[in-house]
């Protein structure tokens, strides 16, 4: 059987991709069976050029793991495009943006300032902050500038296949090194736009019992409830979980453990905003009766529980977001 | 090959990229050395109004490599925040996080990253120094290490819901306990992890103290720094991966020269910045920053595994604590200076880790149901200092928040960060021996990348400022400061 010819490309990322993948653990050998490695700085000594002088094509697969937020991240994600016949964005920073398109937000203060100056540590009395080109002794050093934001993958290059999660799950995984295995096999692949992931709602496969009518007064922060119900529901308890809004494929690994979903899988298919979706189906679970007895004032402080609306509903979608890209619209204006 | 000018982009088998430049005199000899880090992501800044349980959901993200850190740091900031001292229960089962955390960290690390380059000979080509490599030289010890690695994971998913990303750890304690029979199945795990730690401990004195050459590289001056070195440590001055808050100093002789609490760090750390990196520069404070120097005038300190056995006085467990005594007779004495021997240090606490995880594993409270203390907003102090030995070192979570337990501040010091300016200073020393008249070749190159690889330094975490990540390049001009030579190892 011909081998996969497989690159695994980077960009602002933490790693735990990387890890992910890792955490095959015995079944990573089989990978090794079936893939040729072409490109994998985390674990391997390949240089950008081992990537730049592949042909067109050569790379059967080329994967991407983090956000966009160089203009290095940029160029690496277009050659990884060149040289592979099918692209696979891999974890939620390449699907959505992820934790790192938090920050693609106008903040007031000056981000070297609060890193390089403020903070309570620094000793810093001249003021010194990185600079993309500096002399010394006669001799320039630089560092790459950044992007205002951290962007999806498919928002620089055409993308194939997703793979999401935050890292992507070990079953999804193995799903993908399936792909692989009937590729290698039959030359067959999955048709294009494929999300390797549920189709359903986490939802649908949570095991926690949902009362036929959801109904809550107040959300609640984990650490002041009393004692968590390990079968009922967390959002009858008053803890807010992404469930409703979030697609399947991770057996539910937070909820289980009375901790609420913070929609690292992203949003359903044809959903095309994650924090609205959620927010609408918060608003549907509101019970209705309840919300009649309520006062304007009531139902102000119920949704003011909410202290960080966009850190809760877009903790993993930000970047892909209506909200967001209206802004950036905005800003090229 | 003859040049004047060296660069490796990036450095690889490390968490992120890092750029080397080394510039050189008119003979070819190097006159200077720059390890820069070329990233920075946005942590400290969007975190900001965001509720304390929610940040320590969202800073394990730092990094993927070091989760566990990122989620307990933060966790006892959280904890002073609230002003609560969570239960017994809660503590064990966020030390056995740490320390599944650690054998994951160090296994990865020392059998796809380091032994590659010890053991699989210089004149291999550089693309066979990896895991795949390390499996096909070594099949039985690869399989092993992937098996207890895999231990050590699922470990970390047992307690922490996920390994990469755990979101259990709560203010007050944890959302979950374990049941008896988990906790057996986590002691059937730790006794695994002693085996391998020995086993490992075996392999290293067998491919390695056992080779001349090894150990002369090892001892090599090239690969020393006579530095201060800081961990926390336990009230007996014992290895302690989580459970206390006293961060310990000693100086290159190993006398004690700081002992303070996390919560006083301001008082004994600064952080210089240079105007090529991203990454700050944390130093001694009462001592001062000297620049890129050694010595007792110097604030310059080293954190990590052999920081760490420098510092304590001793080790709790048995076996680890003879593994430590003869890696010190070998080494010469305690404390030891050599870089490479970071890599055998963490074969030491792989077995401690691994003991002191059956030491928990039998104890009954590690699975009461007594997991934590509720809170609530009325007991807020406003303030929150976690300190805690991460793989790479001592990491620091300092948090500001309103009545409410949003964040209005935060400083994260990470353990990669301590390292900086000792990197820095490592790679310059291993470059001047290995870089001489303009003549270099790519395995003298690997052996820079060794002294910087040796710390395991992990650039996902040096990058959480702002998002993005920071590539590694050693560059080398001339005399004439034109690039001669860019030497890229990955992205």
């Amino acid at each position: 059987m011909k081998k996969i010819n497989l690159a695994i490309a980077l960009g602002a990322t933490c790693a735990g991709c990387d890890v992910a993948i890792l955490d095959l653990n015995e079944k990573i050998l089989e990978v090794f069976d079936l893939v040729e490695f072409k490109f994998w700085p985390t674990a391997m000594d390949f240089k950008i050029d081992d990537l730049k002088k592949l042909k067109e094509g050569e790379v059967d697969i080329g994967l991407y793991h983090g956000a966009i937020r160089t203009t290095d991240d940029a160029e690496i994600a277009k050659i990884l495009r060149e040289k592979s016949k099918k692209i696979v964005a891999f974890g939620a920073c390449a699907n959505f943006g992820g934790i790192p398109s938090l920050a693609n937000m106008p903040y007031e203060q000056d981000m070297f300032d609060l890193v390089y100056k403020d903070v309570p540590s620094m000793d810093n009395p001249k003021g010194t902050v990185p600079q993309t080109s500096v002399t010394i002794d006669g001799t320039e050093l630089t560092l790459p500038g950044m992007r205002d934001y951290a962007d999806t993958l498919e928002s620089i290059i055409e993308v194939d296949y997703f793979v999401p999660g935050c890292p992507p799950m070990v079953p999804l995984i193995e799903q993908l090194v399936g792909v692989l295995k009937v590729f290698a096999a039959t030359g067959e692949l999955p048709p294009k736009g494929t999300v390797i992931a549920g189709t359903k709602t986490l939802c649908d496969e949570c095991g926690r019992t949902k009362p036929e009518t959801i109904s809550f007064k107040k959300f609640i922060s984990p650490q002041e409830v009393e004692t968590i119900d390990p079968d009922l529901c967390l959002l009858p308890q008053g803890i807010i979980c992404m469930g409703p809004a979030t697609r399947a494929g991770c057996d539910g690994l937070c909820t289980k453990m009375n901790v609420g979903c913070r929609g690292c899988l992203g949003p359903t298919d044809r959903v095309k905003d994650h924090g609205l979706k959620m927010i609408s189906a918060l608003t549907s679970l509101l019970d209705v009766d309840e919300e009649e007895d309520m006062t304007e004032e009531e139902l102000q402080k119920t949704v003011d529980k909410i202290i960080d609306p966009l850190g809760t509903f877009y903790r993993f979608t930000f970047g892909k977001s209506l909200i967001y890209n209206l802004h950036s619209e905005e800003e090229i204006k | 090959m003859s040049s004047k000018t060296v660069t490796i982009d990036p450095v690889t088998r490390l968490e992120g990229l890092a750029k080397i430049t080394v510039v050189l005199n008119d003979e070819g000899n190097v006159k200077d050395a720059y390890y820069q880090v070329v990233e920075l992501r946005g942590f400290e800044r969007f975190v900001q109004g965001r509720p304390i349980e929610e940040v320590l959901r969202i800073t394990p993200r730092i990094c993927g490599v070091c989760p566990i850190p990122h989620h307990l740091a933060p966790a006892k900031a959280a904890d002073q925040i609230y002003g609560v001292d969570p239960p017994k229960t809660a503590k064990l089962l966020r030390e056995v996080l740490a320390l599944g955390h650690n054998i994951h960290s160090h296994i990865l690390h020392f059998y796809a990253f380091a032994l590659p380059d010890f053991v699989l000979g210089e004149k291999t080509k550089p693309g066979t120094h990896n895991i795949l490599g390390i499996y096909q030289a070594f099949p039985d010890v690869a399989k092993e290490a992937i098996r207890v690695r895999g231990y050590a994971q699922k470990v970390q998913a047992i307690i922490g819901a996920k390994a990469t990303h755990p979101v259990t750890v709560i203010p007050g304690g944890i959302s979950k306990g374990i049941t008896k029979e988990q906790a057996e199945e986590i002691l059937g795990m730790a006794k695994e992890t002693i085996e391998f730690g020995k086993l490992g401990l075996n392999v290293f004195d067998d491919l390695v103290v056992k080779n001349k050459d090894l150990m002369s590289l090892i001892n090599m001056d090239a690969y020393k720094m006579e530095s201060y070195y800081m961990s926390v440590v336990g009230p007996e001055n014992e290895l302690d991966f989580y459970q206390h808050d006293t961060v310990r100093v000693v100086d290159s002789k190993g006398k004690e020269v700081m002992k303070y609490q996390a919560k006083d760090y301001l008082d004994y750390l600064a952080e210089h910045v240079e105007p090529w990196s991203y990454l700050k520069f944390p130093y001694l404070k009462k001592v001062g920053w000297k620049g890129f120097e050694v010595g007792p005038d110097s604030g310059l300190y080293r954190v990590n595994s052999l920081a760490r056995l420098n510092v304590v006085d001793k080790i709790k467990t048995p076996l680890a604590q003879e593994a430590m005594d003869n890696m010190y007779n070998v080494l010469g004495g305690k404390p030891a200076h050599h870089t490479l021997g970071f890599n055998w240090a963490r074969l030491v606490e792989i077995l401690y880790c691994g003991e002191r995880m059956k030491e928990i594993a039998e104890d009954p409270d590690f699975y009461s149901e007594n997991f934590r203390t509720p809170v609530t907003k009325s007991m807020i102090t406003g303030e929150g200092i976690g300190v805690i030995e991460a793989p790479r070192g001592t990491l620091y979570h300092h948090y500001k928040t309103n009545k409410e337990g949003n964040v209005t501040d935060a400083n994260i010091i990470v353990a990669t960060a301590n390292n900086n300016a000792a990197i820095c200073l490592s790679v310059k020393q291993a470059a001047v021996e290995m870089v001489k008249n303009g003549q270099y070749n790519d395995d003298g190159l690997n052996k820079i990348e060794m002294a910087f690889r040796a710390y395991d330094p992990c650039l996902a975490c040096a990058t959480h400022s702002l998002p993005g990540k920071m590539p590694l390049e050693v560059n080398i001009y001339d005399s004439e400061r034109r690039l001669v030579k860019t030497l890229k190892r990955g992205i």
